[in-house]
């Protein structure tokens, strides 16, 4: 075992886990005051409910070899409890950091999709929701891509770097279905209740995408070290081209349109992470900026209550990423030529892997969603009255901040 | 005894209160408050930076002080000239007579409470 690999993926799996706090932190800022909590706590509580999930059967379905079934889905029981995974096992580094590693991009996933349905959701269904859409649509979808499945370098070689597939068109679009089935806010808001939060949410988000994307090199070295280079132009380049795009059109550079353009750019170079140069990394983040702006302003003309734009942020802009790597792929850094390398072919095995995600996740997080609507005392959507007073003290009897003096 | 409440722009709260002090008035009590006038709310960005939208939701401060009935043009006076630019937007003072006040501590009451 190799000391620097080992030390790099312990850190960088602490950088992804410290993602979903940013997460919390980014989606509380925007939904009213009086959800902030609730908020704050869909994200908190994937955290407490995936790493159980996890440990217990999560890893071992994701990335065990599934037998007759292996093009899409691994094995429950082979490391169910991590049994037959000694603490000695590994490669470069040990078999417990993939465990590691990959249990924080499992975490984030289920919490991004959270944002569609923010303001109104039951919060004991989504506790079960957790368990349930991680077994059957994060695990599958894992496991065709990183796996050993149909999808990735075993199967069809659709390129995806660190998850713009397997995390970001996959939450974006259990967003839709999740939005669609649960109905819209009886009052969606207007103003974000705290826009240093969502800044600041932002920021840990950027920060914890070096592990992400660096990390998901899987080792400490050039390609690392290129993959967080080309994470932070494309970040940069977004949040740039939105505030642009913003200040054109409405006079004003607001910084909630800043922060989520710098989000939409570390989702789009996502895939592409160990795959393209800073000029890819350029027009990837400008392609962001434009494409996932303009996503926005459609999703909301549709009516469609994704109350904090997963879908147009993390769908679209995972849809433009998975793409923009068969085009932007340089053969030279990560082995696989693209589009302007004269390899076209590349472009459509991404639209393959990009159509696969988006009918399998969305249909199946619509048939859970929906079944776990019709069971006796779960359902979808919080009480109306409760929706009213505000899911902080309905939900979790807190308030985010308390005015007055009483003791 | 008149309650003066005056709706000023936040800036000049330091302004008003040194006025107030100059004219005797030791007592008074303001808070933030949001709301229209005759400039009909203030425009905010709204969505991701897509859209601009008008809310009720100027910025001022309420300031109110109870003072004796001989006092009420000397702190009119004294306010407004603390706050007044000549722009929408400066604010509005309202009085209104009160029928008694109590000093908790001493348990005194009418205008030497006050």
């Amino acid at each position: 075992m190799d000391s620097g690999h080992t030390a790099w993926m312990l850190v960088a799996s602490a950088l992804v886990f410290f993602m979903t706090p940013g997460l919390a932190f980014f989606y509380g800022g925007l939904v009213r005051a009086k959800n902030l909590v609730n908020t704050i706590m869909l994200s908190f509580m994937s955290i407490a409910v995936v790493s159980i999930v996890w440990v217990l059967w999560g890893f071992s379905f994701t990335f065990t070899d599934g037998g007759a079934l292996n093009d899409y889905i691994g094995n429950f029981t082979t490391n169910f409890g991590l049994s037959g995974i000694d603490v000695n096992d590994g490669g470069d580094y040990p078999a417990l950091v993939d465990v590691i590693f990959q249990m924080m991009f499992a975490i984030i996933t289920p919490a991004l999709i959270t944002g569609a349905f923010a303001e109104r959701f039951k919060f004991t269904t989504y506790l079960i929701f957790l368990v349930v859409w991680i077994t059957l649509v994060y695990s599958p979808i894992c496991h065709w891509v990183w796996g050993g499945g149909w999808l990735g370098g075993d199967g069809l070689g659709a390129l995806d770097f660190a998850g713009g597939t397997v995390i970001h068109i996959n939450a974006g679009i259990a967003a839709v279905a999740a939005a669609i089935l649960v109905g819209k806010r009886r009052n969606p808001g207007l103003q974000p209740n705290n826009v240093p939060y969502v800044v600041l949410g932002a920021a840990i988000l950027w920060f914890g995408w070096f592990g992400f994307n660096a990390g998901s090199q899987l080792a400490a070295d050039g390609i690392a070290a290129s993959a967080f280079l080309v994470t932070n132009t494309a970040a940069a380049t977004a949040a740039l081209t939105w505030g642009i795009i913003s200040q054109i059109k409405t006079g004003k550079m607001g910084a909630v349109g800043v922060a989520t353009g710098a989000v939409a750019g570390l989702v789009a170079i996502t895939p592409a992470a160990g795959f393209v140069g800073i000029w890819g990394a350029l027009a990837i983040g400008l392609g962001a900026g434009i494409i996932c702006f303009f996503a926005v302003e459609f999703i909301h003309s549709t009516g469609l209550d994704d109350a904090l734009d997963v879908f147009a942020v993390h769908g679209i802009g995972g849809i433009w990423g998975a793409i923009a790597t068969g085009i932007f792929a340089a053969e030279a850094i990560g082995g696989t030529p693209g589009l302007i390398e004269g390899n076209a072919e590349q472009v459509g095995i991404q639209a393959i892997g990009v159509i696969a995600t988006l009918i399998y996740s969305g249909v199946v997080t619509f048939i859970i969603l929906f079944i776990l609507d019709k069971i006796p005392g779960l359902g979808l959507r919080s009480e109306e009255s409760d929706e009213d007073l505000g899911l902080d003290l309905a939900a979790h009897g807190e308030q985010a901040t308390v005015r007055d003096g009483a003791d | 005894m008149l309650k003066i409440e005056a709706i000023f722009r936040p800036e000049r709260v330091n302004a008003v209160s040194s006025a107030l002090l100059e004219v005797g008035v030791t007592g008074f009590h303001y808070q933030n408050v949001t709301g229209q006038g005759q400039q009909a709310g203030v425009e905010v960005v709204t969505g991701r930076g897509g859209h601009t939208t008008t809310r009720s939701a100027v910025s001022k401060t309420l300031l109110v002080s109870v003072v004796a009935d001989d006092k009420k043009d000397e702190v009119v006076e004294a306010i407004v000239s603390a706050t007044r630019s000549g722009e929408i937007g400066d604010g509005k003072i309202f009085v209104t007579p009160v029928s008694d006040a109590i000093r908790v501590r001493t348990g005194e009451s009418g205008d030497t409470a006050i």
